[in-house]
Parts: C-alpha cells; structure tokens; sequence
C-alpha cells in the first residue's frame, strides 16, 4: 500500500486548539513540512509569539521559546547569535508584529538577522476577540472598529511586506496566500526558500501568508476563504517582493 | 591576584563581565551607564560573543531572553529610564526562569528625572518592577573592586538559580576611577543548562521556554516552584557588610556609595566621642534581616540614609520589627549628603 | 612618602582638566597608596566647565565625593568663585595666573599663582597648562614622584600622544621650578 498522506515528523501528533476553518494549522502543518524535507527539525529552534498561535511549541516537535507580545525579532535574535548554527524563525500574528512589534521585526531585518519570520496576517486580533489590527482593511468592521476601519480616523492598512523590502538587510520578502490549494502550495515553496535563504546565511527572510479568522470575521469558513481572495488579495497583492533569484 | 589597575566603574563591570564569561551583551545607549557599552563593542569581538546595540531597552532585555534560553551568560545594562522599560522582560525572565545579569547605574527620577547619581529605584529593584510574584536577586557594590567581584558573582547566582541578578550602582560608582585587582582566573560555577535551546539534535525531547501556564493548577504549582526557589535564596545568598557596630550610640544604615560617605562620618563622630556603627546590605534582595535583628536593641537608634524620599527604611523598618526607633535622613535629584549633614542628624537623634 | 591629599582640579572643558586628575590618581596608585578619582558629569558639564576629585591617601578611601580640598587646582575664575570656600586651612590653592586675575581672598591657605596657560604658550604647546600646574602640586605637596608622574602619563595619554611625553616632563619641570 502506497502512503500518500502522512504527519510530518515536525510536527507532534496532536489536538490543535484553533477555530474551525482557522489557518493557522495549514500553516503549522507547511512550516513542519519544510522542516522534514530540508532535514533540519533537529537544529531548528521557533519562536512563538502571542496570539492565538501563543502555545505552538505545543504543535511543533523543534526546541522552542515562546516570547513577550512583539518581541519575537528579538529573542529569535538572542538565540541565533548564540547559536548561529541553528535554524530560528519567528511565528507572528499581525497584532504582534505589525502593530506592538514594529520596531523589534525592523531592526530584525535591518541586521540582516539570519532568521526567518512566518507573519500571520489576517487583518484582525484573533486571541483578544476580533479588534483592529494596523493590517484591518478600510469598512472592515471589528470590535473597536464597530462603524469600519475609517481612513480619517484609523489611517490605511499597513504593508508590511512592501514595507520591509525596502530595508537592505530583508533578502527574501514573499507574500502567499491560503485560500486555494494552488496557493497553499505556493505558501510552501516560499516557506521553504526562506528557511533556505537563512541557511545559506544570506540575511533575514520574511513570508507573509494571507489567512483566514472565521470566528472573528463573522463567517464560516469556506466564505472567509473567499473573503481573503476578493478582498484582501487586492490590497496585498501576492507574490515575491525580493530575492526570487537568490541562489540557495 | 593580578596587579592593580585604576579604572573606571562602569568599564570594570564590563571586564569582570568578560571575565565571568559573559558572551552576549545587548543594550541601549543612555548615561551614565554608556561606557558599559562602549568597552563591550571594543572588547567582546576578542571573546567571540556577541555585542549588538539595540533598537530599544525592550528590544535588548528581549534578544537577553533569547540569548538565555539558548544557554549563554549574557548580559544588559542601564540606567533608571531604561530599566523601566526593561520591566516587561524582566519578569518574562523570571517567569521562564532564565539565568541573566542586568546592570542599572542608577540616576534620578521620576520621569526622565537627571542623569546625577540616586537610588530612587530600590522599590523597582527590590519589590518586583514588572508584573507578577517575582524577585531578582539585587547587588549593590559600594567600590570599583567590589563592582568586579560582585558582577563575577551576579553570573554565578543566575546561573546556579536561573534567575535574573541585577548590579545596582549609581553614578558615582559608574564613573569613579579606583584601583581594582583581577584574579587571574574567575571562580565560574558550572550549571545544568540542559533545558536551553540548542535543538534536539533528534536526540532528545523538545526543550520549551515559556512564561505562560493557562491552567491555573499548573501555574499556581509554577509559581510554588517560584516561591520555594526564592526562600532557598534568601537562606543562602544574603549579604552584609557590619561595621563598628558593637556598642554603637547610632547604626546608620546604608547601601551603595552611601555608605563610603557613612564611613568618612563615623571617622568624624569618633572624634566628638559619638560612636556610629554601619550595616551596609550588599545584597538588597535577599534583605540580610538577621543583621538588623542582632543589632536591633544595640544602639539608641537606627538611621537609614538614602539618595531618595526614603525606600530601604522600609525594610529597615520591618526587619527590626518595632524593637527600637529607625529614623531616614534622604536627599533627592543627585544632591548628595554631606558628612557634616548626616553627623547634625546623628546629634539630632541623641538628643531625643 | 606618605601622607593624605584631596584634591579638587577645576576648570573648563578641554583644559585636560579629567585627564589630570587621571593621572594624579594613575601615580598616585604607583607610590601604592589608594586612589579614586571622580569626574563630575550631567548638568554641571553644561556650559564648559569641568572638575574632579581625586583622593590619594595611605588609609582606605570613603567617599570619593570631597566636600572639602586639602589642595584646590583651578584654570578658570568661576571654579576659584566656587571652590575656594572647599580648601581647608592650611591647604594649598594653585591658579592659573594667566586665566584667573583675582588672588584668594582668604589668608589661612598657601597660594601659588602660576601663568602656567602663557608658560606653555611659550614652550609652543598650550595643552601643557595643566601639566606645569601638577609640577607645582608634585613639588609642594611631595605626594609623587618624577618618575611615577613620568608612568603614569604613559598610562593615560593615548598612544598617539606618547610622542609629546618628553616634553610634557619638561613643563612638569617648569611648573615644579617655577618662582613667584
């Protein structure tokens, strides 16, 4: 009998703890993935952050550290410096990172850390119930945006991919969606040559992956898949931002 | 020993930081604490860690909790405004129970206060500056050569407890030069570092650093842990310079630079016949209570002098526990007491 | 020689007023006495002005803060405003004539005025000022010798310096000969 469905050893045989139709497991389940196929899960070390992703150290089989709201860039740069052998990378929401975290994942890319980032944006707070994020798009209602994200009050979405491609130090900028099976594939592929980016020593590597927040969006999950294509693909258009052509 | 050396405060506490084997330090420039800073990016390269100046005090205190949880000994310091900003990751630190040194040359507050020598951030130090039910243990050197040993010793206690070990100095002590001998080699206590994030190697079970327990049963049990930790310290760790104290009329009280200044005072009184006898914490937390109760019934009455609207007086206070009258004498906003101003208040307090 | 010197060297910024403080404390730690120096930093920097304290004594050093100077070495007038009252009685007050015009009021301490700022000019070096103003502390108070003050700049100035130690023993020399 042939296999042609299996866990990757990355990741631990385990009950997750997200909402039905959440992404953050397809993601888990692709970063795991990559780990196997690039055979590093033995040096690899992740950074959890806070959100709903707090506890993934719980999912992941690698060493991890699990760190203050932001601060991911950070620590993940303590335990490269100290460890410059291993593989680190980052998992953070977009209240993490581009909201309280804007300075930490900067001065990351800006030192070329040789880390990697798996930014999670899906325009929302997950884990504090449904609030604006910077990423939240113009009308989207939330919890503190009852009327919709308003311009004059709350300013435009922020890119943060578009924004870090312009810092010298961030050589592989990409950003990838969840919504269909092709992307998902291609969310692959981009998590894969930001590992391998940072394992060739080459600076900091970023993925931002368009996800979906059911619950918080007020929609079952095959619609807030949906949502993501019709709505926020427009605005953060996907695709690689820098280092395509990287040699790795 | 090795020979002597004359060299300023903040610089010996970056050698004795090398020293001890220190092979990270993260910080942010801010006086007057900087050439901290300055001697570690001139000097770490020759040691092979890692010197990297930070975008903020949070940043910095963040990579040390990296750093940490990878295994090193490793390092920040600062001075008031900053270690404020340090809270949050202290008390991550300490939740996750992270070996690390943390230097605060002390100046003036509140707010951004002034950059002259104070010691406004007892309560900050001593009481838990960030969140939760935590403690650190807090130096307080009161010489350049005590700043080396102290600091060689900091990384010790961190390491043997896992826990954060703060250097509380004040500016004087930061810029001062005076002579300071090194050991030819640091006493290093090696620990388990086991559970520090290396990678499996495939080799054994995921190592996790974390300062969050949602079950409440479970992190009631983490926080015993805590507790106990912090009782095996304060039965261990505790420290205290006794000076002249048998028989004296007054015990001041002091920690620090402040009590360099005592020991000119109970030179002066001595001559006016007042014998003035010192207890000077050197650790602040562990609070060396045992002291103050031996002494307790001794003199007519304790003094406690501060650089600040009165902090340490109150542990002074609870330690001698209503057996005799503790009195404070404090300035603020880098005025510095003169010897003369503490002898009027010794005569002030005899006189009833 | 043994004996206790506190010794407050004030002035403006770029005088070497720190650096001679420095190297009081460097050969002063040569004749195996203890030391401290302390330099004086934050708002009183502002506007150019600079001081240290430097004490030099058989006994272990308290505070390194003075109140009091046993010898006070100033190389601007607001420093002689501020800090003739710290000298004791007895104690030793050297100026730099050629910046400061006014004499000490008091008559309990010993005053030496030296040009030493048109003393250097002449020996074609102006930053030797306060060097040929050690010369007369080293001479009066007989705390260092020659040779150790000779140590420790080698220890202080930056290697780019050295090259000015020779002449900077001859306005030692200057200032420990010099008559008023």
């Amino acid at each position: 009998m042939k296999t042609v469905f299996k866990r990757p050893h990355a990741l631990k045989d385990k009950h997750m703890h997200y909402c039905p139709g959440c992404t953050h497991g397809i993601v888990h389940r692709l970063i795991a993935e990559v780990i196997d196929e690039l055979g590093i899960e033995g040096k690899t070390i992740g950074v959890a952050s806070v959100g709903c992703s707090y506890n993934n150290y719980e999912y992941f089989n690698c060493d991890m550290a699990q760190a203050a709201h932001g601060r991911a860039p950070a620590v993940a740069t303590g335990i490269k410096r100290v460890n410059p052998g291993n593989v680190v990378f980052t998992y953070q929401g977009d209240g993490d990172l581009a909201s309280i975290g804007t300075a930490e994942i900067v001065h990351a890319a800006m030192r070329g850390e040789k880390i990697t980032t798996i930014f999670i944006n899906n325009a929302i707070y997950g884990m504090t119930s449904g609030q604006m994020a910077p990423t939240t798009l113009i009308n989207q209602v939330t919890t503190t945006s009852p009327f919709g994200r308003k311009p004059e009050l709350h300013g435009y979405p922020l890119k943060v991919s578009e924004m870090l491609a312009t810092i010298e130090g961030a050589v592989f900028v990409e950003r990838v969606s969840t919504h269909d099976i092709k992307n998902i594939l291609n969310a692959k592929k981009a998590i894969k040559k930001a590992f391998q980016v940072q394992m060739a020593n080459l600076g900091f590597s970023i993925v931002e992956v368009l996800s979906s927040c059911p619950t918080n969006w007020g929609m079952n999950p095959v619609k807030a898949l949906a949502w993501i294509k019709e709505n926020m693909i427009p605005y953060y258009p996907i695709g690689n931002l820098k280092g395509k052509d990287l040699e790795v | 020993m090795g020979k002597k050396l004359l060299m300023k405060g903040n610089e010996v506490i970056a050698e004795a930081a090398l020293r001890a084997g220190c092979k990270c330090y993260f910080g942010y420039p801010i006086t007057p604490q900087t050439e901290i800073a300055h001697y570690f990016a001139k000097k770490m390269p020759e040691y092979g860690g890692t010197f990297i100046q930070a975008e903020s005090e949070v940043a910095a205190i963040n990579m040390v909790y990296g750093a940490a949880s990878a295994g090193a000994r490793v390092m920040t310091s600062s001075s008031s405004p900053g270690i404020s900003l340090k809270q949050e990751g202290i008390s991550y630190i300490a939740g996750a129970e992270l070996p690390a040194v943390i230097v605060n040359i002390v100046r003036c507050g509140p707010g951004l206060g002034g950059i002259l020598p104070a010691q406004g951030d007892y309560f900050q130090a001593v009481k838990g500056g960030g969140h939760g039910d935590y403690k650190m243990v807090v130096l307080a050197p009161s010489s350049v050569q005590e700043l080396y040993e102290l600091t060689v010793e900091a990384f010790n206690i961190a390491d043997k407890y896992r826990i954060a070990c703060m250097i509380m100095g004040d500016g004087i002590l930061g810029q001062m030069m005076e002579t300071v001998e090194f050991k030819d080699k640091e006493e290093i206590i090696s620990a388990d570092k086991s559970w520090a994030l290396t990678g499996t190697k495939m080799e054994r079970e995921q190592n996790v650093i974390t300062s969050i327990y949602i079950d409440p049963e479970v992190l009631e049990s983490h926080n015993l842990k805590l507790q106990r930790k912090y009782k095996l310290i304060e039965e261990n760790e505790n420290r205290v310079e006794i000076f002249n104290c048998e028989e004296a009329d007054v015990i001041i009280t002091a920690f620090g630079t402040v009590a360099r200044i005592i020991k000119n005072v109970i030179k002066m009184a001595e001559k006016e016949g007042i014998k003035i006898g010192l207890i000077r914490p050197i650790t602040l937390w562990p609070f060396p209570n045992e002291a103050f109760e031996k002494y307790a019934t001794v003199p007519k009455a304790f003094l406690s002098v501060e650089l600040n609207a009165g902090q340490m007086v109150e542990d002074v206070r609870l330690a001698i526990n209503g057996k005799n009258k503790v009195f404070f004498h404090g300035r603020m906003g880098g005025m510095i007491p003169t010897q003369n101003e503490i002898l009027d208040k010794v005569k002030e307090i005899l006189k009833g | 020689m043994t004996g206790h010197e506190e010794i407050i060297i004030a002035g403006f910024g770029g005088q070497g007023i720190l650096s001679a403080g420095r190297i009081l404390a460097y050969a002063g730690m040569l004749e195996g006495k203890n030391v401290s120096w302390l330099p004086s930093y934050g708002p009183e920097m502002r506007g150019g002005t600079a001081n240290c304290h430097v004490i030099i004594s058989d006994e272990p050093i308290g505070s390194p803060i003075l109140n009091t100077a046993t010898t006070l070495i100033v190389m601007n007038a607001p420093s002689l405003d501020k800090f003739e009252k710290t000298v004791v009685p007895g104690g030793k007050v050297i100026i730099d004539s050629s910046l400061v015009e006014r004499k000490p009021s008091r008559d309990d301490i010993d005053i030496y005025q030296i040009p030493a700022t048109m003393l250097a000019s002449e020996m074609g070096n102006l930053t030797f000022a306060n060097i040929i103003l050690l010369g007369k502390f080293i001479k009066q108070t007989g705390i260092i010798s020659k040779e150790n003050f000779a140590i420790a700049l080698e220890h202080i100035l930056p290697e780019k310096k050295h090259y000015l130690i020779p002449e900077e023993i001859k306005a030692l020399e200057v200032g420990m000969n010099y008559c008023e």
